[in-house]
């Protein structure tokens, strides 16, 4: 049954630099990483050490925490380097490609009929675990939990993000295995959230939304609380839309396949090379962004609002099926404080034009001013379509202050339910950081 | 312009980080950043961000205080020229005389403001080693412009520092104050130097009672000399037809409705032109800088107040109604004859009564509220200050509603203090953090009751 879900509040950002609809397979990366700080609040304990032999699906750590939960090698090779950093932390666990596409199988389930016990010990197994977020503290989900609802949301609003119809366009089977095997995790439903005229309203065993509005409609996080907000002490978990497609592919195939289909966007991007790139999660981004001069450019692992800065020889981050290339805004601006000057640069203010002027506009890092007090407000309101006091709860989040965090919705929100307020503040707040961190403290004061 | 950028890259070369000025940072960047938008890029998500600043923010405040700034120097050259060339009207007065006048006079004022507030804001930048914040660019303006032009400059000076000293800075600076700086500053200089601050004579630049009246419609309605009827402010035929100090017509009896709404009247140096203070309200709320609802709130708030206070007018007047044409006492004797007022002996609610039909400002029109002294450009201009008014949406129609409504509300019942709008602002400015709470309270309050309702259903579950 089709629900429709209307945001009123938001900001679509309509940027230059969009992938056209073609996907292409990415020139194969001799060294892919996976990095345990893609994981938060994950504490990595290695199994395998530099120069031993891994195949494909083999666990290389597992979560101190809660054992159980393994995070394995995207490809067979030999692992070349564990890069550590301060304290000896790990940063990156770097495996050279053989090439072949040797994987260890977990053998077939019929996941109609497969129970609840077989569905996740199959997901802890083979690796598959870490694609599963839990609400509140967006984290990797707690593997003793059920949760009381399962959200996809198949539906991306973020700026130039890559689209889920294309992703999913050829894999719409293994999806819908996927959503059949989450609906055994839970005692309530899965709920499914796509766009007008999706082709994935007939997927069964779920309950499926339509969504319209602005970003951050396409928000899990937004859709939850629509849907069915989450209260104190309750646990709701969230799975990326391909993510689901790699799980139903376990349960169909038997291995863990850590593809991952990627938009290149961007201005800095060739326009050529503007399209979707089947690669391997955790692939080096140069056998995607191919010959650029990268020299001034913002490398993004993940959309313009949320993702990750990357080095030219880094890799992707496990979560992202998006690769923002933009330039770096580091130029001054003569009197660029002036109101109406600067309309090239998007904004939502009204001491700008850019808004009435309309079009795709193109975008680079400059912060366009410099950190201030918190002056004014009623600006975060006009972005926040949950029914939430940001500013509230970010001073909340300074402060420290947890009981007052958790009457102002601290469980509902993850970081980039707070994007779009650190692009549109006057202050310069890094507001995600500052949700990250509240969202830390509770979790190791509350759990 | 790269040009000016290498010269100031090698003025800020002792500034840096480890050199011999590297205290005295935030003054030179406060420089550099006014001049050139810094080529910071972001750290981190989110990797773009928008355009506007505080600096635009703040710039833009400046820009719709400029027509009521203008209008002043003009309004204030004019006044004085009007008084001192003994014109018929103010409007008579050759506009750039009065212009150039005004600005000679007010100029002073705003370069006081600023040299004494800037110095204050760059010391607590440097002490505290963050940016100089751009809010006393608006402050250093606003205050200037709600000072009578006969202000002492010295006065003007210790108000200035009172206000960023104790009103700011106090509270740890821009964005923690309570209370609107502009105002703390007239606050201050209301209840420090009276004389200088309220009265009849000071309206207007060497203005006397004894040529021509420099007072306001205001004042002269709190003091009952202003004569209602003849200059259109009647609202009913039994309105009181005050006397006019000694029989002579006020300066101000030719003041209309429309000359008051274009601002050709004496008062605070810019608060005198509603026509300025909306096209300034305009800008405010189509760049969403100031907040539309605040404004219209206020605007609403007062009107209800002066319309209640109307209603009672209108029973006083309906009561000397019934004296007059039972024949007890003539309009004549309620009017200049206490003595035969008194005579009557009235107690209780008929005295009350009495007096609120002959109350000029009690009978004075809700709407006309709007055009005389400085309720408008409190409501545009100040309570729509970010940092001292409600935060929340609700929050800001409360706050609005109630400052208008508690400023006509003390410009009525306080006839010693006609521009009972400062007072209620900053009232309000105190009560704002509890108009939130409570409105966060609501949303609190729906959260938990979510909670136990989904407790509710998995216990019968």
């Amino acid at each position: 049954m089709s629900k429709d879900i209307k945001i009123r509040k938001g900001l679509d950002l309509k940027l230059k630099g969009e992938a056209s609809n073609t996907i292409v397979t990415a020139s194969k990366s001799s060294i892919y990483a996976i990095k345990p700080a893609d994981f938060h609040a994950v504490v990595p304990k290695l199994i395998l050490k530099e120069g031993a032999a891994v195949e494909a699906g083999e666990p290389l750590f597992y979560s101190k925490y809660d054992e159980k939960v393994k995070f394995v090698a995207p490809v067979s090779g030999t692992i070349t380097e564990i890069l550590r950093g301060a304290k000896r932390r790990i940063l990156e666990v770097k495996i050279t490609a053989n090439g072949t596409s040797e994987a260890i199988n977990h053998g077939k389930v019929d996941v109609s009929n497969a129970t609840a016990d077989q569905v996740k010990s199959m997901l802890l197994e083979s690796g598959c675990w870490p694609f599963i977020i839990q609400r509140p503290y967006s984290v990797i989900a707690n593997s003793e939990d059920t949760p009381k609802a399962i959200f996809v949301s198949a539906y991306a609003t973020a700026p130039l993000a890559g689209d889920p119809e294309v992703i999913l366009a050829d894999k719409k089977e293994a999806f819908q295995a996927g959503i059949t095997a989450l609906s055994k995790l839970t005692s309530g439903k899965v709920h499914l959230c796509v766009g007008k005229g999706s082709s994935l309203k007939d997927i069964s065993n779920t309950d499926v939304h339509t969504v319209k509005g602005p970003h951050p409609a396409g928000n899990v996080g937004v859709q939850i609380h629509k849907i069915d907000p989450i209260n104190m002490g309750e646990r709701v978990w969230t799975v990326g839309a391909e993510d689901v497609a790699t799980i139903g592919n376990l349960f169909l195939t038997g291995e863990f396949h850590a593809e991952r289909t990627v938009a290149l966007v961007g201005t800095d991007a060739k326009e050529a090379d503007r399209k979707y790139y089947r690669t391997i999660i955790g692939a080096n981004v140069s056998s995607i962004i191919g010959e650029v001069d990268t020299n001034n450019t913002r490398i993004i692992s993940g959309d313009v609002l949320t993702g990750d800065k990357l080095e030219n020889n880094q890799f992707l981050n496990f979560y992202h099926n998006t690769l923002t290339l933009i330039p770096e805004g580091n130029e001054y601006a003569l009197l660029g404080w002036l109101p109406f000057t600067r309309n090239n640069i998007p904004s939502n203010a009204g001491t700008s034009f850019s808004k009435l002027l309309g079009g795709k506009r193109e975008v680079d890092t400059n912060l366009n001013g410099e950190d201030r007090a918190l002056v004014v407000t009623g600006e975060m309101e006009e972005v926040m379509p949950m029914d939430i006091y940001p500013l509230q709860l970010i001073k909340a989040c300074m402060a420290g202050n947890i009981e007052r965090m958790e009457n102002l919705g601290i469980y509902e929100v993850a970081p980039e339910d707070f994007a779009l307020i650190d692009f549109t503040n006057t202050s310069k707040l890094e507001a995600q950081e500052v949700i990250r961190l509240g969202l830390d403290l509770m979790l190791t004061e509350v759990g | 312009m790269k040009w000016v950028r290498n010269k100031l890259d090698q003025a800020r070369k002792p500034f840096e980080p480890g050199q011999k000025f590297e205290k005295f940072a935030p003054a030179i960047n406060a420089f550099d950043t006014f001049l050139f938008t810094p080529n910071h890029t972001t750290k981190k998500g989110a990797h773009i961000r928008d355009v506007v600043d505080l600096k635009r923010t703040m710039i833009t405040v400046v820009l719709a205080l400029i027509p009521a700034l203008l209008f002043g120097m003009w309004n204030t050259g004019a006044q004085y020229l009007y008084q001192d060339m003994g014109l018929a009207n103010v409007t008579d007065v050759p506009f750039w005389d009065a212009f150039i006048e005004g600005a000679i006079l007010v100029t002073p004022l705003i370069i006081v403001s600023y040299v004494v507030g800037l110095t204050i804001e760059f010391i607590f930048a440097i002490y505290r080693g963050h940016e100089v914040n751009e809010g006393y660019l608006v402050t250093g303006l606003l205050i200037p412009m709600i000072f009578p032009v006969d202000i002492p400059l010295w006065m003007l000076a210790i108000s200035v520092a009172f206000a960023v000293l104790i009103g700011k800075e106090a509270f740890g600076g821009t964005g923690m104050n309570i209370l609107n700086p502009a105002l703390t500053a007239r606050a201050f200089a209301f209840f420090a130097y009276p004389l200088y601050m309220s009265g009849n004579a000071i309206w207007v630049h060497q203005g006397s009672t004894d040529t021509v009246s420099g007072e306001t419609i205001l004042g002269a309605l709190a003091s009952g000399s202003y004569d209602g009827q003849v200059t259109g402010y009647a609202q009913n035929a039994v309105a009181f037809s005050g006397t006019t100090g000694a029989g002579q017509p006020s300066a101000l009896a030719e003041a209309s409705v429309f000359d008051a709404f274009m601002g050709f009247i004496p008062g605070s140096v810019a608060e005198t032109s509603a026509l300025m203070i909306l096209l300034g309200a305009l800008i405010l709320i189509a760049t969403k800088v100031g907040s539309w609802r605040i404004i219209v709130g206020g605007i609403v708030g007062g009107m209800i107040m002066g319309g209640i206070f109307n209603l009672f007018g209108t029973m006083g007047s309906n009561y000397i109604n019934e004296l007059v044409s039972s024949g007890t006492i003539t309009m004549d004797q309620i009017q200049n004859d206490a003595s035969a007022v008194a005579a009557l002996g009235l107690q209780g609610w008929d005295a009350t009564l009495l007096e609120l039909g002959t109350n000029q400002l009690i009978n004075f029109p809700f709407w006309q509220h709007l055009v005389v002294g400085s309720i408008l450009f409190g409501i545009v201009f100040m309570a729509t200050d970010p940092v001292s008014a409600a935060q929340t949406m609700k929050g800001k129609w409360i706050y609005g509603i109630l400052a208008g409504f508690f400023g006509i509300m003390i410009r009525v019942f306080n006839p010693a203090y006609p521009e009972g709008i400062m007072l209620a602002i900053l009232l309000m400015n105190v009560f704002a953090p509890t108009i939130d709470h409570y409105v966060i309270q609501a949303n609190v309050n729906k959260r938990k009751k979510r909670l136990s309702k989904a407790k509710a259903q998995l216990q019968t579950a």
